[in-house]
């Protein structure tokens, strides 16, 4: 896959323009897109636009490059009973294994992103985390997902949160950036809009909601509330943003939702995997057990699909 | 923003496939009769008129033509079950009766939910979600109230009043019926009720509820028929109080037929409600409530926001973000779960609406309705903004009844309350803002018996509801609900 860079606007804009965020309204209009009912063909095809946009997923101090090496073939081959499907979008690693992932993954099209800047937590100095970001880069990743420093964010330095990105985006050179909010550590769905759009400011290629290390995490309103920064930077600037809400959707119903809400939202140009990626672990699986559903009318035992 | 913002595009790629709620669960009758003394029997003058359902123009059912004898007999009927078991009936008893009553709607929701989209055509959606759990939750919330009156008016002796009239209208269909009759029977009246000429089906199917929580014939009687019929129950001599929900026009001739004859009453009528957002609001979920306050039941609601009063400076993203919005919302089949969206009432309603975008473009505003598809057959129209209009326009001051918003700008508080207030009506109004203290100046000075701060189109059976000048007389729901059905002695 191939992704386009373009270039951000690089100033950090005046963050008390961003509109305010009722959190009210925001939950009651989340509420209202789980009312869809998402039947048929419609719904054949979003599992198979939600499998599309998987960033597998595998962060664990315990991982091995064995773990990681069938992660990569559960990327390749996700169910080879059911003919037609497509690979996932990403394999999402810690920086050690890029390499391994690399190798493992050939030419299949499928990504390689790597969590960079001390994931988690962030809590480093920035020449230990742009000497990571290259070195993940020059191993092979063709994404960064890095952490914003959210101290330094909740402090007001949205100066520094802002000089922090562009450089590591720098330091990304032709790879992709994602910028993790840790939306759980911000507190409130205010500040959620206005680091989304600092980060987009400061030259995200994606942003995304979580590290999946801190509850809570993705949720749908909070992913609305990026989604409408998504929206308003677009209107300013004319340069689409993708995003990435990550942990706790493991679920495909849930999964669903989540399209509905992009397409009502940003409207159907954001809906491929160059622009939409759901970072999940466990959710592959869900969706492909609906898809043998809708395949032969029964669910099938959780033991007919590989767990790696 | 820039003045030429980049367009998002909702309608190419994945579309939502169509997601039919089922009927075959609800059986509808080839015709229908007046439910009167606890029992179904035909008009004298054996006259019915057709319920068609408005989106696909085809024919429901018929349903029975009450005329002056039947309206008597059914005042008859009520006023028997009044000085028989009904006033002399333990308060917890009656009580019991309407908590019954709530349990039934409950069961039977799914069923309620689909007759009232096929009738009104109105969405699953809201019927489901909204309507029919709300007229349960009337009728639980008012049989609480049955044997506590004493408590609902310390050191005061309510009384019932006896046989209330109740003339119902089209646009909340069962809702409105639970309105009416709930707070009327846990005060100790009996009821004659009269549904919309257009949406007859479920007051027909909550008279089989009646009938299947048992209440002594003639507590509640449910008659069909159109203007003349609702006349005669407003006129008939024993009737005490008259409950009427309905345009303006007709509440002024009820309230001028009743002048001196010293029957209570309450009308609920017409309004032109301003949303007022100030540009220190949360504009996207401001949005959200522009949406929620017009485009609601089709803008079939008497307290729609269908005036939009936009601060200046942010007047053009509102905009902007309204029409994209507008963009995602989907028109046409009312039993499609994901329909935002359904069918106008009546073809008579859908010329009203015509007739007011023809007057709102000749008036020299400018009109702007979202790109959807909209079916064949039935009654349909596309969510409509006007921009560019002014207050002395007629489509800022009068009634559309449909989904049309009328948009303004304005610069000063001053001026948006202003504007706001200058209507004949005063029904409801929506301010949105993050800054309490506005909240506070605005609803305290804006003239209508609901405003809502940050939120719209929100009720609940404990909130009382009701207009200030054309809007109508009295109030309904809460408290202040019970107050209408009862004489308070000292």
């Amino acid at each position: 896959m191939s992704l386009a860079a373009v270039k951000a606007t690089g100033r950090l804009p005046d963050l008390s323009h961003v509109p305010l965020v009722d959190e009210v309204g925001v939950k009651e209009r989340a509420a209202r897109f789980q009312t869809r009912s998402i039947k048929k063909a419609s719904k054949i095809e979003a599992l198979h636009m939600v499998l599309s946009m998987i960033d597998l997923t595998t962060l664990e101090g315990q991982d091995t490059p064995g773990k990681v090496k069938q992660l990569c073939q559960k990327a390749i081959h996700l169910h080879d009973a059911l003919p037609g499907l497509p690979h996932v979008a990403a394999i999402c690693v810690y920086p050690t294994m890029v390499g391994i992932a690399k190798k493992a993954l050939g030419n299949n099209g499928i990504n390689v992103a790597s969590v960079a800047t001390a994931f988690p937590s962030g809590m480093a100095p920035r020449q230990i985390k742009l000497e990571e970001t290259r070195i993940a880069v020059d191993d092979g990743a063709d994404e960064i997902d890095m952490v914003i420093s959210r101290g330094a964010f909740l402090q007001g330095e949205y100066g520094f949160v802002f000089d922090e990105i562009a450089a590591i985006k720098e330091a990304c050179g032709d790879a992709h950036l994602k910028v993790i909010l840790e939306t759980g550590e911000l507190g409130t769905l205010d500040r959620v809009r206005r680091a989304s759009i600092l980060a987009m400011h400061a030259g995200a290629d994606f942003i995304k909601t979580s590290t999946g290390k801190i509850q809570p995490a993705a949720t749908l309103p909070v992913t609305l509330v990026m989604l409408q920064a998504i929206r308003d930077y677009f209107y300013e600037t004319g340069r689409m943003v993708g995003m990435k809400p990550a942990g706790g959707i493991s679920s495909s119903k849930l999964a669903i939702h989540y399209l509905v809400m992009l397409r009502e939202t940003l409207g159907n140009a954001w809906m491929t995997p160059e622009w939409y990626r759901f970072g999940a672990s466990s959710l592959a699986n869900d969706v492909l057990m609906q898809l043998q559903k809708q395949a032969t009318g029964v669910y099938q035992s959780a033991d007919y699909f590989s767990k790696d | 923003m820039s003045s030429d913002p980049s367009k998002l595009a909702f309608h190419d790629g994945w579309q939502y496939a169509p997601a039919p709620e089922s009927t075959d669960h609800v059986s509808i009758d080839e015709q229908y009769e007046l439910f009167i003394g606890g029992d179904f029997s035909k008009p004298e003058e054996e006259r019915y008129f057709d319920t068609i359902n408005p989106a696909t123009e085809e024919r429901l059912s018929s349903v029975a033509l009450a005329g002056s004898a039947d309206v008597d007999r059914a005042v008859k009927a009520a006023r028997k079950a009044y000085s028989g078991a009904w006033s002399k009936m333990k308060a917890a008893e009656r009580g019991k009766y309407i908590f019954r009553i709530a349990r039934i709607l409950q069961e039977r929701a799914r069923e309620f939910s689909v007759l009232e989209s096929l009738d009104g055509g109105k969405p699953i959606r809201e019927s489901r979600d909204i309507d029919i759990p709300l007229a349960a939750a009337h009728f639980f919330y008012y049989a609480g109230w049955a044997d506590k009156l004493e408590y609902a008016f310390p050191g005061r002796t309510p009384k019932s009043l006896g046989v209330a009239g109740q003339v119902i209208p089209w646009n909340f269909p069962l809702l409105m019926a639970s309105w009416k009759i709930a707070p009327a029977l846990a005060c100790g009246n009996t009821v004659v009720l009269k549904p919309a000429e257009t949406t007859p089906l479920t007051a027909m199917r909550l008279a089989e509820v009646i009938r299947e929580a048992d209440l002594p014939p003639g507590v509640v009687n449910i008659i069909t028929g159109a203007g003349e019929t609702g006349a005669a129950i407003v006129n008939h001599d024993d009737v005490d109080k008259v409950a009427f929900t309905g345009s303006t026009d007709v509440g002024r001739i009820i309230q001028r037929s009743l002048a001196g004859t010293g029957k209570k009453y309450t009308l609920e009528l017409g309004g032109k409600a301003a949303n007022i957002i100030f540009a220190d609001a949360a504009i996207d979920q401001a949005v959200e409530g522009i949406v929620n306050g017009i485009f609601f039941n089709q803008g079939h609601v008497c307290c729609a926001g269908s005036r939009l009063l936009v601060q200046e400076s942010v007047a053009e993203e509102v905009i902007a973000k309204l029409k994209d919005r507008m963009e995602t919302l989907i028109v046409g089949d009312p039993l499609d779960k994901n329909t935002d969206i359904g069918a106008i009432n009546s073809a008579e309603q859908l010329d009203t609406i015509r007739s007011y975008l023809s007057i709102g473009r000749e008036e020299g505003a400018e009109m702007y309705q979202s790109s959807c598809k909209v079916p064949e057959t039935g009654y349909w129209c596309r969510p409509t903004i006007f921009t560019g209009v002014s207050q002395s326009n007629r489509i800022v001051q009068e009634e559309i009844f449909g989904p049309v918003l009328a948009i303004q700008t304005f610069r000063t508080l001053e001026e948006g309350l202003t504007k706001a207030n200058n209507t004949p009506y005063g029904l409801s109004g929506g301010v949105w803002t993050d800054k309490g203290a506005k909240i506070f100046k605005m609803t305290q000075s804006i003239r209508a018996g609901v405003v809502w701060a940050n939120t719209f189109n929100k009720f609940d059976p404990t909130s009382p509801f009701g207009g200030y000048k054309e809007s109508g007389v009295g109030r309904e729901g809460g408290l202040h609900g019970l107050d209408a059905y009862v004489t308070l002695e000292s």
